[in-house]
């Protein structure tokens, strides 16, 4: 799956990093680590983290890859 | 201009006879975003003035800094960090954080799941076949309880003898000289130290121990910000043990009356139980377990909607309120589980935002799916019920149910 | 016709084209359809495959956790367009209404969203930057790259340039357990975008986790040995020291050589447009059909006089991009303007270090909370007497409130006391280098009454 974390509205509240551990991980106190591409076997916890970001900076993909261009493709 | 307001309101509000709905109070009240009382309390209700003062450095959590301290603050010799600025807060938290979450202990609460599914199983087997039962006293009581006690390392036995110091602190928190009597306050004042006494005699028996519970663990912790002293010790397991559960109960119970009341929401999380993610974020808006935070201080003269409030000025934060403030979200008062724009006031924000929000989340999440999954057609005895007497941490007393 | 029967014939069945596939392109895109555009959309991007996000290139990338491959960005929604990948746009033809691609085919459109972006500044020797072992950091292929390096276990690394991401990558060198040189003309890490103060705590961080730091110092040659492999760097001190692994992290250079001759007011510091995002002339007029976003764009912003900004941000790209689809499918009362503050951050050092506002429009700055020696404070930033900027180092939870002081104008120094304020809070002067190492420090550029917009003016003389 993809993720993506606006990392300027992040203000370190790791609720992330609680819900899904393999996903989202505290760099020191406040600085925030996450895959962008957190396995889809985390799903559920991804799911979670997203939904309990107190300042909503985290965006899960909606698609799940559909609507991609071909890779390597140049028309 | 923004202080003028219905005399009362706030006395309407704190009175008993609102606590099964404040909600149409709270909107009157946001009427006056910033409203001054006749004591020179400041009552903040609306989402951008209460989120502007959460981030706002020159507010104070601690009593010292107001010019009439609260009353039955002043026995706390060694505040907890919720009753504290940085940069005290911020060590204190951090040290305790060390052993409960990132980045030093990041893997607790999704290692707790299995745990937290088969307490919930228990305390439904227990109910299963019953015609009715009280969601708070066979349920949402017990189960956060014995969650809190395992983590911190205190007896599960010794909860009756907990609950009743509990009870009584939580009485004085709303503690108003002008209508309640003098016992009240000084029944408070005594639980505080029972209790005190009470966690400073296990904690004397971990020193030196290699248990994994978080009291043992501060006991003997060495991280980089040293040792927490055992005041400090004391005070920190004495916020997690109330904290701990005294909002999640509410939570859970206010998360199962919500769903009774939405019929239909209720057969949607039994089919789709992923839907429990957003409810519960949801519930955090709709209704909170904790409903206002009581004071901060005003460390120096600060403007809020163009109103000065002085320095030594109490400060009321109406979180309730401003997660139902129509000028942040669309149609607040509909509970709407699909609600995608939801950034609630339910786990406060800023520094001193809720320190077990995420166990409070994984614990009502399955508390909620499990509910729905086992009760037998489950329907309300009364609707509302009866409530607890506080208005800051607002809940059903009982929640009766009846099933089959 | 009227003008609001051409906009729905427009919405309906126009031809939009997005030049640059990434981030900002990404976003515009989403948002055209979001606004019920229904007619043709073209992304043309130099790169072939997905849009990607890069601030994790230069961070979960490096350590090791995750691969380049899967950064792509998350999509908010379909966004049905026709992709033009690999190949760079080479002009743009405001007569005709055509973008020319670099292999000759051109396409035709009836608004262009110009969000070309940033690449990295190549090492200035030709053959020096060839060296097995020199790398930069921009692209997914860059950071893959530079992990392989990494992950071989290089007797040490030479990072050439301590701005934020010259001080990333020497933080995770160390996190790596690396030996690592960072070598900076300024005085100290971090002083083109945040000043002299905060440049000595970045230098006091880079020592503390064993990076060998040198200031003030200036790499002047690359050598290698007969296997084209990168051996040793010399210094215009005369000193060298032996590396393997070479990064060349000194700024990036705006992608606007294409619109040379276009007509258009775009030049170093990137294109100029007004708040609306539309695209200036060199004569400074709006054009109506030509609109920029993210990284390349110019824009004026009132809080800072009105004058044009650069800014390398990610959340500036996003907010940016959907201001200018948005702008691009509405009527002119319809429109919005661009008038955010700027946010940016950087991780290193296990330290979290965000800003608001413009740190380069400022004359003092001043530590309001927390604590400098332990990394964990606030500084807020004045220019002539109103604070217009903040930094914070492990501290963002309060950087809201100067969000707040910078869109009043709050006077400069913030007056009134907060519980945790250092004992000696005074300001000092904030005391920037010179323009050419701004260029290469830091990421959002003050560039309206810079000297290098004579090239436009120059360039428009040619004409």
């Amino acid at each position: 799956m993809r993720v993506v974390v606006d990392l300027s509205r992040c203000e370190g509240y790791a609720q992330c990093a609680f819900l899904a551990p393999d996903a989202f991980r505290m760099h020191g106190e406040e600085a925030l680590m996450y895959d962008p591409g957190a396995s889809n076997a985390r799903r559920d916890q991804v799911l979670r983290a997203a939904a309990a970001c107190p300042v909503q900076a985290i965006l899960v993909d909606q698609l799940e890859g559909r609507d991609a261009p071909a890779e390597g493709s140049s028309s | 201009m923004t202080t003028t307001e219905t005399p009362g309101m706030l006395r309407r509000i704190l009175d008993y006879s609102s606590r099964a709905d404040p909600y149409p109070l709270y909107a009157e009240l946001r009427k006056t975003p910033v409203a001054r009382q006749e004591d020179d309390t400041y009552v903040i209700s609306t989402y951008r003035e209460i989120t502007d003062v959460l981030h706002n450095p020159h507010l104070s959590s601690d009593t010292r800094n107001l010019s009439h301290p609260t009353a039955g603050a002043e026995e706390q010799t060694t505040p907890a960090f919720i009753n504290l600025d940085p940069p005290e807060h911020d060590r204190l938290r951090r040290m305790a954080m060390r052993h409960f979450g990132p980045p030093h202990t990041p893997g607790l609460v999704t290692g707790m799941e299995p745990a937290l599914t088969d307490t919930v199983s228990g305390l439904l087997d227990d109910c299963a076949g019953k015609e009715r039962i009280d969601i708070v006293d066979d349920f949402a009581y017990p189960f956060p309880v014995a969650v809190i006690c395992h983590l911190l390392g205190v007896p599960r036995e010794d909860e009756p003898r907990f609950r009743i110091w509990v009870n009584d602190l939580i009485n004085s928190i709303d503690y108003d000289p002008k209508t309640d009597p003098k016992e009240k306050l000084d029944k408070g004042v005594q639980a505080r130290k029972d209790l005190r006494q009470y966690l400073g005699g296990l904690l004397e028996q971990r020193h030196g121990g290699q248990g994994g519970d978080l009291l043992s663990r501060l006991a003997n912790d060495d991280g980089p910000d040293g040792r927490m002293t055992d005041e400090e010790i004391i005070s920190t397991a004495n916020l997690l043990l109330i904290a701990g559960h005294e909002t999640t109960v509410n939570l859970i119970t206010n998360g199962m009356l919500t769903l009774l009341r939405h019929p239909q929401v209720l057969r949607r999380l039994r089919d789709e139980p992923d839907l429990v993610v957003p409810l519960v974020e949801e519930l955090l808006r709709y209704e909170p377990p904790v409903h206002i935070i009581p004071w901060r201080a005003a460390y120096s003269d600060i403007t809020v909607a163009d109103t000065v409030i002085p320095k030594g000025s109490r400060i009321m934060l109406m979180l309730a309120s401003g997660s139902r403030d129509p000028n942040r979200f669309h149609d607040p008062d509909r509970f709407d589980p699909d609600r995608r724009d939801n950034q609630h006031l339910g786990f406060g924000s800023g520094i001193h935002l809720c320190f077990g929000g995420p166990l409070a989340r994984r614990e009502t999440e399955i508390a909620l799916t499990e509910l729905v999954r086992r009760l037998d057609r489950p329907g309300l005895v009364a609707d509302p019920p009866p409530y607890r007497r506080s208005p800051v941490l607002r809940g059903p007393i009982h929640l009766y149910v009846e099933q089959g | 016709m009227t003008s609001a029967e051409n906009l729905q014939a427009f919405k309906r069945d126009g031809r939009i084209v997005v030049v640059g596939a990434s981030l900002a392109g990404l976003r515009a895109a989403e948002t055209l359809r979001d606004e019920g555009f229904t007619g043709s959309l073209t992304m043309i991007g130099d790169e072939l495959g997905e849009p990607y996000d890069r601030p994790p290139l230069s961070k979960q990338v490096l350590t090791g956790w995750v691969p380049a491959e899967n950064t792509k960005l998350p999509r908010r929604r379909e966004i049905d367009a026709k992709w033009l990948l690999g190949v760079p746009a080479s002009g743009l033809d405001l007569a005709t209404n055509q973008v020319r691609l670099a292999d000759g085919r051109t396409v035709p459109f009836d608004r262009v969203l110009i969000s070309t972006g940033v690449r990295a500044r190549p090492w200035f020797v030709e053959s020096e930057a060839a060296l097995d072992g020199v790398f930069v950091v921009r692209t997914r292929e860059h950071a893959e790259g530079l992990q392989r390096a990494l992950a071989a276990g290089p007797s040490r690394v030479l990072v050439i340039g301590a701005g934020f991401t010259g001080s990333e990558i020497a933080s995770i060198c160390r996190e790596r357990d690396i030996p690592v040189t960072v070598a900076e003309l300024a005085p100290a890490p971090l002083v083109g975008a945040l000043g002299a103060m905060i440049g000595e705590v970045a230098a006091d961080m880079q020592r503390a986790r064993g990076v060998d730091l040198r200031c003030g110092v200036k790499v002047t040659q690359l050598e290698g040995d007969a296997q084209g492999r990168l051996r040793r760097a010399h210094f215009d001190d005369g000193t060298t020291i032996d590396a393997d692994v070479a990064v060349v992290a000194l700024g990036g250079i705006r992608n606007t050589e294409w619109l040379q001759g276009s007509g258009l007011a775009a030049g170093v510091w990137g294109i100029a447009c007004d708040t609306g995002c539309r695209a200036l002339d060199l004569n400074g007029l709006v054009t109506d059909d030509i609109f920029v976003a993210g990284d390349v764009a110019r824009c004026p912003n009132p809080i800072y006089e009105y004058r044009l900004i650069s800014l390398e941000h990610w959340a500036n790209a996003v907010e940016q991009a959907e201001v200018a689809a948005h702008n691009m499918v509405s009527g002119q009362a319809d429109r919005w303007p661009h008038l955010s503050i700027p946010l940016f951050w950087s991780i290193q050092f296990g330290v979290n270090i965000k800003s608001v506002g413009v740190p380069t429009f400022a004359d003092e700055v001043v530590v309001t909370q927390g604590s400098v020696p332990d990394h964990r404070f606030v500084a807020a930033y004045g220019y002539r007497g109103r604070v217009t900027a903040a930094v914070s180092f492990n501290n963002a939870k309060w950087l809201d409130h100067y969000r707040t002081l910078i869109e009043t104008a709050a006077p400069f120094p913030p007056a009134c006391p907060t519980p945790d304020q250092p004992a000696d809070m005074k300001p000092t002067p904030v005391d920037f280098p010179g323009p050419v190492l701004l260029a290469q420090g830091a990421t959002v550029v003050v560039t309206g009454h810079d000297p290098s917009e004579r090239r436009v003016t120059a360039a428009h003389q040619h004409r």
